[in-house]
């Protein structure tokens, strides 16, 4: 391809203590595209996603950025790059309405005062726009249900204009109608050339809207599947180690073959 | 107070910012209730808004303030003095000492922290005050300076111990509490009582009196037409941006009520000796907190933090340098309010350190923050329920100084009032989260 991914890792290794969590671990993500980071419990994807917000840098490896080697040792250095991250358990503070935790970190102020006016008035639009149902920007998010909690999370990753979006499984507390809410979102974030990185444990919301399949185990890759010419059954066995993939064993830099 | 992030959770209710009315302008504040304003609103949904407000953020304040004129009409029936000008101006300076140091308190509690030691240090600032001007000569200014920033200090040393090294709040407090307490009692113990000179600065913060009676109108004024101001612009901005405001007659009324009330207490402050400089002084820590902690970016994290601290750290909230300066700024107050407290009794003595020690003025500091509203499990309050609660506490105090209530009941009382308020914050969380509004 002529252009190199928003975001390639390589070699990305982490351990604690006497855990080896992350092994060589390669991954990469293209603007315009899904990508879905699958695994069992413990094979590394939420230590993965650290590694990329910047809670918890790697040990080695490399993290290149639109082709070039990045830093990243602090959340602030991922949000500054354009990663946003929407994490599994929608920490929010409770007190605060949905504006001010939209806007959290990256308030409007003029003079040194906060904005109110302004930042509701952007608040409203964007809930208009991305049509996530919220009564009231000013309802303290402790009284929305979890998919609108969801979807406040989701605007506030937004907000930065980010050009990664991480979702640490999206879905997992979700409903029915929410779930498939939510990916029409995912979705549409995609078409607008955001590049997605999703966890996720459920296969149908991967074969919904990924478009490549990254498999964890035991904190090495174990295989990277085009979804549409993958089989189900395959990517499990890979997830469970019934089927030792090849990639897992190639030299490292292989499957970053770019430019 | 130390409770973790993800215990304090769910049940938050929306009571936030409830206090401040006075100083609240007609935009939106964090965590303010569910609120409908304006435009197509029959007077039925209006109605049932302003019912909702009133059980949510704005229900305490006026709870409370019921609560005064409860207590003014009780004491007033018993002893015809208690409502004199003399004694309501006397309780609006007394009540400073007390409420400069429960200002410090609400922005530790809004953390979701304790700070047991304020009671020492404020010993500790009037001690060291004494001790560098009248044993030592050294010049006023210095030594409030110098008494100050001690505070200052003092609360740093518990904030690092805090968040650096994990200790919890109560427990570097509590022992704060004992130390600074034997640290003034050691600076104290070669001399005894200092009597501190009646005629200088920190004399004069609590004998000084603006006579003219444009003093108190026009602060009265001022506040109105502050209020009436930010108000009325955030309403029009909001007009010209086509986002829902607030009704004009409600914004007339609030004012209305305001300036009743202002008015009132200046005219009965002119009826004695005027406007107490301390009272002023009180006003503008006040204010000037409220401001920080509500209007701007600093303030908005220091809220966050006391919601969620796993939120506010993703969110880039420096907790370890907002958690620091939550202390200093509890230590600076206690400063403050320690050098008002031998103001009024123009000496410091080991005897005044001991009853410091034992806990009257902690008490009652951390009693008034939390009657007037701020929540002991962090992220809701204003400065404002300082002011509010002081005045329960302090006309309690002096109703029952009036009429001649021993020492050993007044504790008694202000234990169960103290005990009530908490009580009444613990229930208006699980009320609040039963009712899904958490």
């Amino acid at each position: 391809m002529a252009y190199p991914p928003v975001l390639a890792l390589r070699g990305i290794s982490k351990r604690f203590g006497g855990v080896q969590a992350l092994m060589d671990v390669d991954l990469h993500v293209r603007a315009g595209e899904v990508v879905a980071l699958v695994g069992d419990n413990g094979a590394g994807k939420s230590t993965l996603i650290k590694v990329i917000s910047g809670v918890g840098p790697a040990d080695r490896g490399v993290i290149e950025w639109e082709g070039r080697a990045v830093h990243i040792k602090r959340p602030h250095d991922a949000q500054a790059l354009g990663i946003a991250t929407v994490y599994q358990d929608l920490a929010m503070c409770d007190n605060l309405d949905v504006v001010g935790n939209l806007f959290l970190g990256r308030e409007i102020d003029r003079l040194g005062i906060l904005d109110e006016v302004e930042m509701e008035r952007r608040a409203r639009e964007l809930m208009r726009t991305l049509a996530i149902p919220i009564p009231d920007v000013r309802t303290p998010v402790a009284t929305l249900s979890g998919g609108q909690r969801q979807a406040v999370a989701l605007s506030h990753s937004l907000m930065g204009a980010p050009k990664v979006l991480l979702l640490d499984e999206p879905t997992a507390s979700l409903g029915v109608e929410q779930t498939s809410h939510l990916l029409d979102l995912v979705e549409e974030l995609r078409d607008r050339g955001l590049a997605v990185l999703l966890i996720s444990h459920n296969m149908g919301d991967i074969k919904a809207i990924a478009d490549r399949v990254a498999v964890l185990r035991l904190g090495r890759n174990n295989g990277l599947f085009d979804v549409n010419t993958t089989s189900q059954e395959q990517i499990i066995s890979s997830i469970t180690g019934a089927a030792d993939n090849a990639v897992a064993h190639r030299t490292p830099g292989t499957e970053g073959a770019w430019p | 107070m130390a409770v973790s992030g993800s215990e304090r959770g769910a049940s938050r209710d929306s009571r936030s910012t409830g206090t401040g009315d006075a100083a609240r302008t007609g935009s939106a504040s964090p965590g303010r209730p569910p609120r409908t304003r304006g435009r197509s609103m029959n007077v039925g949904r209006y109605a049932e808004t302003v019912r909702d407000r009133l059980r949510g953020a704005e229900g305490g304040p006026i709870l409370v303030a019921l609560g005064l004129v409860v207590i003014g009409a009780v004491f007033q029936a018993l002893d015809d003095n208690f409502l004199s000008p003399r004694n309501l101006s006397n309780l609006s300076v007394d009540i400073v000492g007390t409420g400069v140091v429960a200002v410090g308190i609400v922005f530790v509690l809004l953390i979701g922290e304790i700070d047991l030691s304020v009671g020492s240090v404020s010993g500790l600032a009037g001690a060291a005050f004494a001790v560098l001007n009248v044993n030592l000569g050294a010049p006023e200014w210095l030594a409030v300076i110098v008494a100050v920033v001690s505070g200052m200090a003092v609360g740093a040393v518990h904030g690092a111990f805090f968040a650096w090294i994990g200790v919890p709040s109560f427990v570097v407090t509590l022992a704060g509490l004992l130390a600074w307490n034997g640290l003034t009692l050691y600076l104290l113990g070669a001399s005894g009582t200092i009597n501190i000179d009646e005629e200088g600065m920190v004399a004069s913060l609590t004998s000084n009196y603006f006579e003219d009676p444009a003093a108190a109108y026009g602060l009265a004024a001022l506040g109105t037409a502050g209020y009436l101001l930010v108000a009325a612009r955030s309403r029009s901005r909001r007009k010209a941006t086509g986002m829902p405001y607030r009704p004009l007659g409600e914004l007339w009324l609030r004012t209305g009520l305001l300036a009743v009330v202002t008015f009132a207490a200046a005219y009965t402050l002119n009826q004695f000796q005027g406007l107490p400089l301390a009272l002023l002084i009180f006003l503008v820590v006040i204010v000037v907190s409220d401001y920080i902690l509500r209007r701007t970016r600093y303030g908005r994290r220091v809220y966050a933090l006391g919601g969620g601290v796993e939120a506010a750290l993703r969110a880039g909230v420096g907790v370890v340098r907002v958690r620091i300066a939550m202390f200093m700024v509890s230590g600076t107050l206690a400063a403050i309010g320690g050098l008002f407290v031998a103001s009024e009794l123009t000496s410091a003595s080991p005897t005044t350190a001991r009853a410091a020690g034992s806990g009257m003025l902690l008490i009652n500091a951390i009693a008034a923050a939390v009657i007037g509203g701020t929540s002991l499990f962090g992220g809701r309050g204003s400065t404002w329920s300082a002011l509010l609660g002081v005045l329960v506490i302090q006309s309690i105090a002096s109703g029952m100084a009036l009429l001649g209530v021993r020492d050993a009941v007044q504790f008694i009382i202000t234990g169960a009032v103290l005990l009530a308020a908490v009580a009444a914050d613990a229930l208006s969380r699980r009320s609040s989260a039963t009712r899904g509004r958490a």
